[in-house]
């Protein structure tokens, strides 16, 4: 893999926080504004699940998961806020008299929430992550595994009207940390903040995959067992690529709520848990752009061609996502190389090699 | 015995009933190059596999006063221990310097982890000097040709500061000349360093051999010098079927035995 050199990824990033943080909000529509602040949300798990698949070789399919608990955090905060003294709405449905769910409690305060935002994936992750991978769980075992936690939890969530809001979700937010969410000028802020915060993201793996961490990640991803053969325990470093990206996906899901203005299980299941995934590969996952601009294509498509053609997206997204793995297994992102490669040696090409080594993967 | 010695008593592994390794003891300390070979299914490379921690074993293997076996692979490469497979292992995608650069990390406190690499370490760079990969700094392991990947892996074992050096058949498909280098470098290596060498390569043991201990069917058959292992006639016979009417000469001309027949073992 050529390197191409850190600064030149580094004004790369500022270009994009340029175009997200002023030109996007002079001269997109106010819809527009707010699906870009969606896209945001998807994009900065997005760039988690690039850190831990792409470098890692960790195929994450749960990051729904993470993306839960962050969203849920927030969107339980907001219901609270926007309750008041009372007990939120849905709750009163379904049985007036019960009191306020004990795990909703702390909810009430704004700097729990803010911490139950980070700690709680990590925590989780971390557990998980120690778990899995001192036990050497590893390919298409890890990602059924996590798959599966999504499912599970999803389904928890759809079970429990009266405490999480079941299938219809948490909605109806009106302030946002004592902002009215209305109020276009603060939904320009949630906007920024989102925006902020992927470009935050970014620069966070851009420094880890410049680092001799990022350099162990790949060797972890490419050869655990030599790497453990060099005094390394490679458990470590996964873990520590899981933990950040769980962490990544539960700040895109806290971000998601005041944003979107809902969050149901639909969003966090198994199918939402792959079409981040779908982002992901499309772009390049283990480029430093690619996750991040692949999750905005697909939020994209899925909010235009989704809602004119629904049936058809699907189908369209599918055929997208095979072509991309047949013929592109590092994602459009490297089409710019390919050229270049195609360019300088006509005759040559290194497709196969790569292929095989895709291939290798997935069979581990 | 000096403290820096490396001491396998007894070693004995099984794999589910079958005794690949059934007592061996051998010693290799600082300063010989240290052979082990035997023909195909001898427990050479099992042997090199228990004192690393990759297969379950029983018995002792100690590095000066402490003892290797039940401890996780890497820790035991803490301790000391390094070793080299049969095919090359390197890092195919980066480079031959980051290549080096992780190897030698165990030295460095995890923080460092965080920062990008600046310049070059002064242990990478005698190195590099040493197995003559100076000029390669850039490349990517992947392309670099068979002998010149075995050199990395002896390179990485040279930052990583191993006091053992457990080399698989670090000569299998190498030229000639490649051979030569190999050995060359194997006995520099050996002035500080303790070098166990696993090989079928006859020729190249006779030439850079100190000591050899020759496993025959998870048991060792004979042990001493190059000299003292040739004239032994049941090694003769192992190696050549037919005892007694063979002479030393007609060790040189065995087949190299196919490599691989590992593979259950390895998981």
């Amino acid at each position: 893999m050529t390197k191409p050199k850190p600064w030149l990824s580094l004004s790369g990033i500022g270009v994009f926080a340029v175009l997200l943080l002023a030109v996007a909000p002079l001269v997109l529509t106010d819809h527009w504004l707010n699906n870009l602040g969606k896209y945001c949300c998807w994009a900065i798990a997005a760039v988690g699940i690039g850190l831990a698949w792409g470098r890692g070789g960790m195929l994450v399919m749960g990051q729904g998961v993470f993306f839960a608990l962050g969203a849920y955090a927030m969107a339980m905060h907001l219901t609270l806020e926007t309750a008041g003294d009372r007990i939120p709405g849905f709750m009163v449905l379904y049985d007036p008299l019960a009191p306020l769910p004990m795990f909703w409690e702390p909810f009430r305060s704004a700097g729990f929430t803010l911490l139950a935002i980070v700690l709680l994936p990590v925590l989780l992750a971390g557990l998980l992550g120690y778990a899995l991978f001192k036990r050497r769980v590893k390919g298409a075992y890890f990602a059924i595994l996590t798959q599966a936690l999504a499912v599970a939890l999803a389904t928890l969530i759809s079970s429990t009207i009266r405490e999480t809001g079941g299938d219809t979700g948490l909605s109806d937010f009106k302030y946002f940390f004592g902002f009215v969410l209305n109020d276009p000028a603060n939904k320009l802020m949630v906007y920024l903040i989102a925006a902020a915060l992927l470009i935050v993201c970014l620069l966070a793996v851009w420094q880890l995959y410049r680092s001799r961490f990022g350099e162990l990640l790949v060797a972890t991803r490419d050869a655990e067992e030599r790497v453990r053969f060099l005094g390394y325990d490679p458990a470590n470093v996964k873990l520590v690529a899981f933990v950040v990206s769980a962490l990544m996906a539960s700040i895109g899901g806290a971000m998601f709520v005041p944003i979107v203005g809902i969050i149901t299980p639909a969003e966090i299941g198994a199918a939402a848990s792959v079409l981040m995934i779908a982002g992901v590969a499309l772009g390049g996952r283990a480029s430093l752009f690619g996750p991040a601009l692949g999750a905005m294509a697909v939020g994209w498509g899925q909010s235009s061609l989704g809602s004119t053609w629904p049936e058809g997206w699907t189908y369209i997204l599918g055929l997208l996502f095979i072509v991309v793995i047949l013929f592109l297994p590092n994602g459009l992102s490297s089409l710019p190389a390919r050229f270049a490669a195609a360019r300088r040696r006509p005759a040559e090409q290194p497709a196969p090699a790569i292929a095989v080594a895709e291939l290798e993967e997935v069979r581990s | 015995m000096t403290d820096d010695s490396l001491v396998v008593t007894d070693l004995h592994v099984e794999f589910s009933g079958f005794v690949a390794v059934g007592g061996v003891s051998f010693d290799a300390h600082p300063g010989e190059v240290r052979f082990l070979i035997g023909p195909n299914g001898a427990g050479k490379t099992t042997c090199i596999d228990a004192v690393t921690g990759l297969a379950k074993a029983t018995g002792s293997a100690r590095l000066g006063e402490r003892e290797l076996l039940g401890r996780p692979v890497h820790k035991i490469v803490r301790l000391g221990i390094g070793r080299t497979f049969q095919t090359a292992s390197v890092f195919d995608e980066l480079t031959v310097l980051q290549n080096l650069d992780i190897a030698a990390g165990r030295h460095r406190p995890s923080v460092s982890l965080l920062r990008a690499r600046r310049g070059v370490e002064e242990s990478i760079e005698q190195a590099l000097e040493e197995t003559g990969l100076a000029g390669e700094l850039a490349t990517p392991a992947g392309i670099l040709s068979h002998g010149q990947k075995q050199w990395l892996e002896i390179a990485m074992l040279l930052v990583q500061d191993a006091k053992v050096l457990l080399l698989d058949e670090p000569v299998a498909g190498m030229s000639q000349d490649e051979r030569t280098a190999t050995g060359e470098l194997l006995q520099r290596i050996a002035a500080k360093r303790i070098v166990l060498v696993v090989e079928h390569d006859m020729d190249f043991m006779r030439r850079f051999a100190t000591r050899v201990t020759v496993l025959h069917q998870g048991k060792v058959l004979s042990q001493g010098t190059v000299a003292d292992v040739q004239a032994d006639p049941r090694v003769q016979e192992v190696y050549l079927g037919t005892a007694g009417a063979a002479t030393t000469a007609a060790m040189s001309a065995v087949p190299e035995p196919v490599a691989g027949t590992r593979q259950g073992q390895e998981d």
